[in-house]
């Protein structure tokens, strides 16, 4: 596993921390405060390119690798984890046409996603569904002229305010099917949820399908793989995504710290001169650390198409998230009370770390998966086989 | 590549979710409730790796990938359109 960037990646990743230093820092906080993200912010991502990173030139995209794509959610979860989850689901709906979708599908969609025309969001998750979201209640029944009538709700979708395009999960006759449907269809409409302790201007919504038309060639895949491996290669780039962007906000926190320890006196001195605040920044600095190495690590096996990438992905995430709630909650801790006020951005990523915990299989998920995994492996050493 | 040779790999690959030595070539992975969901991507991502075959829209059908005859028999047609 090489983890020395080269001259492309240096230069990307100089120019994806660039944009974020110059569009995202100083908007984050007044966004966050005002629980929105404006169209122009928005416009900024797709000028850059950064909405169709993932898709091919050939269909209006950059074509950009997984590593690079990695270092640009890093940057952007530097800056705002809420513009993060916006190049998530975005992104997640983009892997999933990009794999399953037919010819037509991809000619389709893809340019406009590309070039931000349609933003795209994601609705898995209902009310009463969760972790056991191969279990969703909303339906899907075909009609005579063989379009299809959704019937159901979807709750907590990210920019869900924002996108025209939804990928949408439905069951037919007990198959798990997904759907691509469009805002303006008959019997859909969407209603913002407010109230969210973080990703405050990821303008959630929820989604009222009630009998929404959807034409016959917006199946996504095939009825019966909605769940395996439409939803699964979504969620797989999520949690890719979300692991990268939580290596981002822990360095935005450790940073923070250093900045702030430098300045801050107390006793005297500079509170960096306290062993128990070096210890919680060399805590940090670790953890920190640690959490890009597995992203990098997946990075390097996304780029293989190994399919031990869908574990190490869940363990990057899991371990990355889990490092950013203990880096933030450090930070906020070392800012005292200036930690607890909006006019220090730690206040926000403490509240924005909690969330990365939940979101894209909640960290519960990835602990049953991450354990059974390994005893599989161990099972394999046992009898003598592979490298585990 | 020959079907020993595809045999083999898809045995090591299998080998590393479920116990092969307890079930037959014809057993349905997803149906007995072996495998968790994660196991159909990785299904995917190991036959486009080891293979190079690229599985499509097209291809989604359980009778593709539900036993290790099928995952077999499912290889050997792409095989030639793939080389
Ligand atoms: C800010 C935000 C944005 C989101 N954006 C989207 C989006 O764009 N699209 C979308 O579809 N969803 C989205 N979600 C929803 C998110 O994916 C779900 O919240 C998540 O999957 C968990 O589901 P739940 O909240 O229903 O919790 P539940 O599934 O009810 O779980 C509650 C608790 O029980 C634990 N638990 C559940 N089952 C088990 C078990 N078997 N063993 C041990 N513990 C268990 C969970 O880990 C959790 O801690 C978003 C959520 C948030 C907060």
């Amino acid at each position: 596993m090489d983890m020395e960037l080269n001259a492309d990646q240096i230069s990307a990743r100089q120019a994806f921390r660039q944009f974020v230093e110059q569009h995202v820092i100083p908007t984050a906080a007044k966004c966050d405060a005002l629980r929105e993200t404006p169209p122009e912010l928005i416009e900024s991502l797709a000028r850059e390119g950064y909405l169709g990173a993932l898709v091919p030139k050939e269909y209006g995209g950059e074509g950009m690798d997984g590593l690079k794509w990695g270092l640009l959610c890093e940057a952007m979860g530097y800056g705002s984890a809420s513009l993060l989850s916006l190049l998530t689901v975005h992104s997640m709906v983009i892997q999933a046409v990009l794999k399953w979708g037919t010819q037509a599908q991809r000619e389709k969609w893809l340019p406009p996603l590309a070039s931000g025309k349609i933003i795209a969001g994601f609705a898995l998750t209902e009310n009463k569904t969760g972790s056991d979201a191969k279990n969703t209640k909303t339906s899907a029944r075909q009609q005579d002229d063989g379009t299809w009538l959704l019937q159901g709700n979807k709750k907590w979708m990210s920019f869900g305010q924002v996108a025209s395009l939804f990928l949408i999960l439905a069951q037919i006759d007990g198959k798990a099917t997904a759907f691509l449907v469009e805002r303006g269809s008959r019997g859909f409409s969407t209603e913002p949820i407010t109230g969210m302790m973080g990703f405050r201007s990821a303008m959630l919504a929820q989604l009222h399908m009630d009998d929404c038309l959807v034409p016959a060639e917006n199946i996504l895949g095939r009825p019966g793989f909605g769940f395996s491996h439409v939803i699964g290669t979504a969620l797989d780039q999520g949690r890719y995504s979300i692991a990268w962007g939580c290596a981002g906000l822990a360095r935005a926190c450790v940073d923070a710290c250093l900045d702030y320890t430098d300045q801050r006196e107390q006793f005297g001195v500079p509170i960096r001169e306290h062993q128990l605040i070096q210890e919680m920044i060399a805590d940090m600095i670790t953890q920190s650390r640690a959490a890009q190495m597995l992203c990098f690590r997946a990075a390097s096996l996304k780029e293989q198409g190994d399919p031990s990438l869908i574990m190490e992905t869940s363990m990057a995430k899991y371990f990355a998230s889990r490092a950013a709630v203990k880096i933030a909650s450090d930070a906020v801790q070392i800012h005292g009370a200036n930690g607890c006020s909006n006019q220090f951005p730690v206040e926000r990523h403490f509240r924005d770390a909690k969330i990365m915990e939940i979101i894209e299989g909640s960290n519960q998920m990835q602990q049953i998966i991450i354990a059974r995994y390994g005893y599989q492996r161990h099972q394999i050493k046992k009898k003598g086989g592979g490298n585990p | 590549m020959n079907p020993e040779e595809i045999t083999l790999k898809i045995k090591n690959f299998a080998g590393q979710y479920v116990n092969t030595d307890n079930i037959e070539a014809d057993t349905d992975l997803f149906a007995s409730g072996m495998v968790n969901s994660l196991f159909a991507m990785q299904l995917v991502l190991f036959v486009e790796k080891e293979f190079g075959i690229k599985v499509e829209n097209e291809d989604l059908d359980i009778d593709n990938f539900k036993s290790l005859d099928a995952i077999h028999l499912f290889i050997q047609r792409k095989l030639p359109v793939a080389s």
